[in-house]
């Protein structure tokens, strides 16, 4: 079991409020991600769940009981650090059976638990070895392990990604996915990176300044953003926000046209300009268009194989079902 | 950043060396300046009352206060250009690519552990004895008459004996602060044309200012409460005694311990004028 | 990277560079060759540097005469007393500013140097007064009290420098695992910054060891160590030289050794952290 409900929840350091009044349910068994930019307050949230810092007001129930005041121990959850955390002066099997051992938990069971974690995460090899004599990415499987022997109720990751290579990330990322499969355990992962929430998520939770800006599916976000920052946070490369006149056109103060949702001509179209930079990324084409009314540059995702060079004329016309519409608040006008 | 519990059991754990250093700190000090406003004398007749600033005029007016003072602060100045100045050619040189660099070192590190009254005797007895010390069997062999030294050259012998002392650790740190610069930028300099001495001028000696004050000022607070050194050698004859010598003496030997602990406020107050600037700097660094 | 200098450069600045390092050395190494002379060599002129009848007589007679040994056991007790009282008050202070710091650890930390820099003089007959009051002139235990407080704040600030190296990380991880504070203390704090823990007991034993305006002023017999058992050599009885210097040789020996060790540490304890 593992559902997490955090209740007018706030957090202040000193006189700053990190964290305004916040709700949110972690159903059980969820893959959850807090994503937004650096300084948003997602890491913060989570070491708030863990019971690292306490929260200013509100309350936190773990599986309907309140945890406000637990200690990190007590809330059964367990948690994997950015730089792993790991007890450079334990082998990997004493890292793996520390939280066991602290549990008071007799030699044969942690032996037991320890044994089906290695298996799991295949740790075999080097399960006898220091820490510092492993790589990144074993040691974030070290890490998990730790966390997995406990069977905890919930998995909190911290940017447990952020110090791999960007090849061993994707591999990491499919691990971690495959994990919760298995275990079926409700996961919160903390990210700056929208592409790991799209990927991993069940449930995308977008911050920003501590707030919650939207709660959704991947798809849902990607498809009906609440508000203008979410609408380009989620999506890569980012939707172009156009204002002004061409907005006005369509009763909105910004409209947003994402790359992918626009048709590039040579010939004809909406809107024309100049072909800048193009980022050539093989199987699609990312072109910087200049000279749109009301955003510049604009950006177009289109085919491997492009016909025009820098200093081309382009036009460029939006797919009109797919466009998105804010009004003066930045909110999404349905 | 934490929770509560633990920022209780912080506090908790900092209590004991708190308390302890405040008590240390406190009751004596607060003992000191109380003795100070009394005419005390433990050997003839105890508490003798209140006497005002008496002690302090007494203390600053006697004939062997101005003489202490410029005692301890040529010993103090001297000692502090000596350390200073050869520790940085000293630092130069073992910053310098040569065989048996660990061996130099540790040769040349060693004198700061050897404890304060050997040194001073050593000295004292097997170099500047006027008899049988090195330095005059060396002055005979020139055909020199052998000198007295510590009561016709006290000043600078004493000094001397404490440079011995403080000059490694002058060394020590002016080395691990030379050892610190990048050498990227000593490259980039050399690139940019400057020769030899304008690399140290511009570069080395910059890099090195941090590390020369906070030298100087630790020093300083060593320095201004040297004892044994004094205490072996000369016990304060010859024009050697210091202010905190003459503080001890006042105290102990004469004990008049209401003039002593009005010198000792002077001292206090003194330490603490070098204190402050050390403090700035130290508190700086810790921000960093 | 350095450059490759060339062998010329590389044997002057050996040359130069030996000769300073034994010119400073030299009066140390001068005591302890005169410790193995005869009282009639030992002043003998010309000096005799290599060339004379080794002999370990003196060491002999300076145990007979001064009880070499209670010395040194004093001296011990005083310098590890003290440290390892030190230590015991220190690793939890250092703990609680390392990693839950608040507004006011730095002026806490800077409170503390404070208190190292309060001339000795200044408190000594308030100390001396106390010392008689409470029965610890020339005991042992009063000795390490004082000598623990004048070293407490450079203990807590190099175990503070240590421990802000480990990563706060570390210890939240173990505090998610169930750990207590104390199984946090004793499982993961304390192995990790074992170096640095031993590093500062080998500094402050030297400073301790080395401490000779309190050893001297409130010991006489019973609690004198080495400090006060040289200093007891300043009156000459005739000839004494070479007993002088065996009895330096075994103050200085065991600190020279561990000073050998910590010469590294060194810096960052005498300079608050603020030279590395």
């Amino acid at each position: 079991m593992g559902q997490i409900e955090l209740k007018q929840v706030t957090k202040s350091f000193g006189d700053v409020q990190v964290i305004p009044p916040l709700d949110l349910t972690i159903e059980d068994g969820e893959f959850t991600v807090f994503v937004g930019p650096s300084g948003c307050g997602k890491s913060t949230l989570l070491r708030l769940i863990a019971g690292l810092e306490d929260i200013t007001t509100g309350h936190i129930a773990i599986d309907g009981t309140d945890a406000t005041g637990l200690v990190p121990a007590k809330r059964g959850l367990a948690m994997v650090f950015q730089s792993y955390a790991l007890y450079p002066h334990m082998s990997v099997r004493k890292n793996i059976a520390f939280p066991l051992r602290m549990a008071k938990m007799d030699k044969a069971e942690i032996d037991k638990r320890v044994a089906a974690a290695a298996e799991v995460l295949n740790l075999g090899d080097y399960i006898d070895r220091r820490p510092g004599q492993l790589s990144g990415g074993q040691r974030q499987r070290v890490a998990i392990g730790r966390a997995i022997v406990r069977e905890p109720a919930a998995f909190l990751f911290d940017e447990p990604l952020s110090n791999l290579d960007a090849a061993l990330r994707v591999g990491m990322r499919m691990e971690i996915m495959e994990l919760h499969k298995k275990l079926d355990t409700t996961m919160i992962y903390v990210t700056h990176d929208q592409v790991e929430a799209m990927t991993m998520a069940d449930k995308i939770v977008v911050l920003q300044a501590g707030n919650i800006e939207q709660v959704g599916s991947p798809l849902e976000l990607y498809q009906h953003p609440r508000n203008k920052f979410v609408a380009g946070f989620i999506g890569s490369p980012r939707m172009n926000l156009i204002e002004g006149p061409e907005a006005a056109k369509h009763d909105a103060t910004t409209i947003g046209i994402r790359p992918e949702h626009t048709r590039l001509s040579t010939t004809e179209g909406t809107w024309q300009g100049t072909v800048g930079v193009a980022e050539h990324l093989g199987s699609d084409t990312f072109l910087h268009i200049h000279g749109i009314p009301g955003c510049d540059p604009f950006t177009v995702r289109t085919g491997g194989e492009v016909a025009l060079s820098h200093g081309d004329t382009a036009f460029l016309t939006p797919d009109p079902d797919k466009m998105h519409r804010f009004d003066a608040q930045g909110l999404r006008i349905a | 950043m934490a929770t509560k519990a633990s920022r209780s059991a912080a506090r908790l754990m900092m209590a004991p060396a708190v308390v302890l250093l405040m008590a240390w700190m406190l009751v004596p000090l607060s003992m000191t300046v109380w003795f100070s406003f009394r005419k005390y004398l433990p050997l003839r007749g105890g508490d003798l009352g209140f006497a005002g600033f008496e002690n302090y005029g007494r203390f600053v007016s006697s004939s062997s206060f101005w003489p202490a003072v410029s005692t301890t602060l040529i010993i103090v100045g001297s000692v502090l250009v000596i350390t200073v100045v050869l520790g940085v050619l000293l630092a130069l040189l073992l910053d310098q690519p040569f065989w048996g660099q660990g061996v130099v070192r540790i040769l040349i590190i060693a004198p700061f552990f050897v404890m304060p009254t050997v040194s001073a005797l050593v000295w004292k007895n097997m170099f500047m004895d006027p008899t049988n010390g090195l330095f005059a069997h060396l002055w005979r062999l020139f055909g020199a008459d052998p000198v007295a030294w510590l009561s016709e050259a006290s000043t600078g012998s004493v000094v001397l004996i404490i440079a011995w002392r403080w000059l490694p650790f002058a060394t020590l740190i002016l080395l691990t602060a030379i050892q610190s610069l990048d050498s990227e930028q000593l490259e980039a300099a050399e690139m940019d044309g400057a020769g030899p001495l304008q690399r140290f001028g511009h570069i080395i000696l910059p890099h090195l200012g941090r590390a020369i004050t906070i030298v100087i000022l630790i020093q300083t607070i060593f320095l201004l409460s040297i004892f044994a050194e004094i205490f072996v050698t000369t016990g304060g004859a010859f024009g050697t005694r210091t202010l905190t010598y003459l503080i001890f003496q006042r105290v102990l030997e004469s004990q008049n311990v209401g003039l002593g602990s009005a010198g000792g406020v002077y001292a206090i107050i003194l330490a603490n004028i070098v204190a402050l600037f050390l403090m700035r700097i130290v508190g700086k660094n810790l921000d960093a | 990277m350095a450059r490759a200098v060339t062998t010329r450069r590389k044997t002057l600045t050996t040359a130069l560079a030996w000769v300073v390092g034994l010119v400073i050395f030299f009066p140390i190494l001068w005591t302890i060759l005169t410790s193995f002379k005869t009282e009639a060599q030992a002043v003998a002129n010309p000096p005799l540097f290599l060339n004379f009848d080794w002999t370990l007589e003196n060491y002999a007679v300076v145990q007979e005469r001064s009880n070499y040994m209670r010395f040194l056991w004093n001296s011990v007790i005083l310098a590890g007393g003290s440290t390892i009282l030190g230590i015991l008050v220190a690793v939890p202070a250092a703990w609680s500013m390392a990693f839950v710091p608040s507004r006011r650890t730095k002026d806490i930390l800077l409170w503390m140097l404070s208190t190292k820099m309060l001339p000795a003089v200044g408190v000594l007959y308030p100390i001396y007064l106390l010392f008689i009051r409470f029965g610890l002139l020339d005991s042992r235990a009063g000795l390490v009290m004082v000598l623990m407080l004048i070293n407490l704040p450079i203990i807590v600030w190099m175990l503070y420098t240590y421990f802000r190296e480990i990563p706060g990380e570390i210890l939240e991880a173990a505090r998610m695992d169930g750990a207590t504070l104390r199984e946090e203390l004793l499982y993961i704090l304390t192995p990790m910054a074992i170096p640095g823990i031993a590093s500062t007991v080998l500094l402050n034993f030297i400073l301790a060891w080395n401490e000779a305006f309190w050893t001297l002023n409130l010991t006489a017999v019973d609690a004198a160590p080495l400090t006060a058992f040289i200093a007891s050599y300043s009156s000459p009885e005739g000839l004494f030289f070479a007993k002088l210097s065996a009895a330096s040789t075994m103050a200085i020996a065991p600190i020279l050794i561990l000073g050998w060790f910590s010469q590294k540490q060194l810096v960052r304890g005498l300079t608050f952290g603020a030279v590395k």
